[in-house]
C-alpha cells in the first residue's frame, strides 16, 4: 500500500553517514526503535560525533518495583487472577516474580490486550479478576475503552491496577537533567498515533531540540535520522513528522477523549527518572469501582527495591550503555534477567544483548 | 510490546467491532477509538483495538517525503 517502488534504505543510509555536522547525541524515545536500531546494526554504521541514546519508551522497563510488588501482593494475598502482558510476568519485583508466583499456584494469566482479560472475567464470574495495565499512551486508550466497555456491561468482578504513564512529562525532564544531553529525539510512532506531532513543540520551541517522528521499518528510522541531523546541520529545532501514514498533526482525539474521561493525570513514579508530576495516568473517582488500588490495596504500601546491582535506572536515563553494567550478559541475560530491562526485548539491555553487535 | 499492524477492515457489527483482514489472516477488532472508520478502510491496530485510520493522502505524503529525501544530495 505505501511501500516505495525501490528499498530506500541503502540510499538513505549513505545520507545519513555523509553527515559531517555537529556531535549530536539522538534519544530514540520508544523501545521499539531501540530494538529496530539494534537489529539493523545502526550504531556501528553511524557518521562520526552521532551516536543514540536509548530512552524511557519501553513500558514494563519504567514501571517501578513496587507496582509488580502491588501485583504480587494480589496474587498472593488476595486470591485474584492476575491478568497481564507477557513481559509483565517475568519483571522482578522485590521478592520474585509473578512468572515464580504462578509456579507456585497462583492465578496469572498472560494475555494480549485489556480486552482478553476482560473477557476472563466475564467467563468466570465467580473470581476476582484484576488487569495489571501498563504502557504509554499507545495502549491506556485501549485500557480505557475496556473499563468503558465494562461498566456498561456491569461486569463487577473485574479491576486494574493501572501503571500507565504519560510520554511526554518524561521527555521534558530528561531534556532538562543536564547528565544526559539529548540533541534531538526519535520520537515514538506508535504513541505519537494517538498524541499527533503537536504535543512535542514545547521540547522544540522552549528546548530547542528537534523532534522527528519516525516510523519502525529500516528505512522508516533512517528517513527520521536523515530528518534531524539535517536539521542539526541547519542549526534548527523543529518538529517533524517522518511518519505520516500512520500519525496524524493532531493524532487520534477519539482515542485522547476516551483516555481523559476514564483515567486523570497524577505524579508518578518511574524506574531510573523518579518522582515526575503530572506524568501518571489514575483511574478517575468516577471509576473506583474498576480501580485495584482502591479495591484491594488502600492502607497496603510495598518497598519497591531494586534488585541489588542493576543499573537499569542509569540505562533508562541514557548516563549508561547497557554493557556498562557489570551483569550485562554474566548473571543478567534475557534467559535469567535480573532487571526489568534485560526481560523486554524492547528494553535497552535485551535488545542490546540479543542483537549483539559484532 | 507496541507492535501496531495494519489491516484492512472487511465487516463492521453494529456494536461496533470489526472484522479486520491482516494479509490473509482475519481478527475481531474493536473500533471504539476509530470511530469513523468502515469497510474497505485499512486500520492500524494495537492490543485488539483499532487505533489510526490510514488516510489515503497520508500515505502518499510517505512518498513524497522518501522522493524529497532521495532527491537532494545532503552533500550539497
Ligand atoms: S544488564 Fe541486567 S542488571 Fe544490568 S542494568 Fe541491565 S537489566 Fe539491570
Amino acid at each position: 500500500m505505501t511501500t516505495p517502488q525501490i528499498d530506500p534504505a541503502p540510499r538513505l543510509l549513505e545520507r545519513v553517514q555523509a553527515y559531517r555536522g555537529p556531535p549530536t547525541a539522538v534519544m530514540e524515545v520508544c523501545g521499539t526503535h531501540t530494538v529496530a536500531i539494534a537489529r539493523l546494526g545502526l550504531r556501528s554504521l553511524l557518521p562520526p560525533g552521532v551516536r543514540f541514546l536509548s530512552g524511557p519508551g519501553c513500558p514494563v522497563c519504567v514501571t517501578p518495583v513496587d507496582v509488580f510488588d502491588a501485583a504480587l501482593f494480589l496474587v498472593r494475598e488476595c486470591g485474584v487472577v492476575l491478568a497481564t502482558y507477557g513481559d509483565a510476568v517475568r519483571v522482578p519485583g522485590s521478592d520474585g516474580t509473578l512468572a515464580e508466583a504462578r509456579a507456585r499456584g497462583a492465578d496469572v494469566r498472560v494475555v494480549y490486550s485489556a480486552l482478553d482479560a476482560l473477557a476472563v472475567a466475564r467467563s468466570e464470574p465467580d473470581r476476582e479478576v484484576v488487569f495489571l495495565a501498563l504502557g504509554f499512551e499507545t495502549t491506556s486508550p485501549t485500557v480505557a475503552a475496556t473499563l468503558l466497555a465494562a461498566r456498561e456491561a456491569r461486569v463487577d468482578n473485574f479491576s486494574v491496577l493501572s501503571a500507565h504513564k504519560a510520554l511526554l512529562p518524561a521527555m521534558d525532564a530528561l531534556v532538562q537533567d543536564p547528565d544526559v544531553g539529548i540533541d534531538g529525539f526519535l520520537c515514538p510512532g506508535h504513541a505519537s498515533m494517538v498524541l499527533g506531532t503537536r504535543g512535542y513543540r514545547p521540547l522544540a520551541d522552549e528546548h530547542d531540540i528537534p523532534c522527528v517522528v519516525a516510523g519502525f521499518e529500516p528505512a522508516e528510522v533512517l528517513a527520521g535520522l536523515a530528518l534531524l541531523l539535517d536539521q542539526r546541520l541547519a542549526g534548527e529545532a523543529r518538529v517533524e513528522n517522518a511518519y505520516p501514514r500512520a500519525v496524524a498533526p493532531d493524532g487520534n482525539p477519539a482515542a485522547r477523549a476516551v483516555l481523559e474521561r476514564v483515567f486523570q493525570r497524577v505524579d508518578s513514579r518511574w524506574r531510573g527518572l523518579g518522582l515526575l508530576p503530572a506524568s501518571g495516568y489514575d483511574l478517575r473517582p468516577a471509576f473506583a469501582s474498576l480501580d485495584a488500588r482502591r479495591r484491594f490495596l488502600e492502607g497496603v504500601s510495598f518497598d519497591g527495591r531494586e534488585p541489588p546491582g542493576c543499573r537499569c535506572a542509569d540505562v533508562l536515563r541514557g548516563v549508561l550503555e547497557p554493557d556498562g553494567c557489570a551483569l550485562f550478559g554474566k548473571q543478567c541475560t534475557p534467559e535469567n534477567p535480573v532487571g526489568a530491562c534485560m526481560v523486554s526485548s524492547e528494553g535497552a539491555c535485551g535488545a542490546r544483548h540479543r542483537y549483539r553487535e559484532a | 510490546m507496541c507492535v501496531a499492524i495494519p489491516g484492512e477492515i472487511i465487516a463492521v457489527d453494529p456494536g461496533g467491532t470489526a472484522e479486520v483482514d491482516f494479509g490473509g489472516v482475519r481478527r475481531s477488532i474493536s473500533l471504539a477509538l476509530v470511530p469513523d472508520a468502515g469497510p474497505g478502510d485499512f486500520v492500524i491496530v494495537h492490543a485488539g483495538f483499532a487505533l489510526h485510520r490510514v488516510d489515503p493522502a497520508e500515505a502518499r505524503e510517505t512518498r513524497a517525503l522518501f522522493r524529497e529525501l532521495l532527491d537532494d544530495d545532503p552533500a550539497d
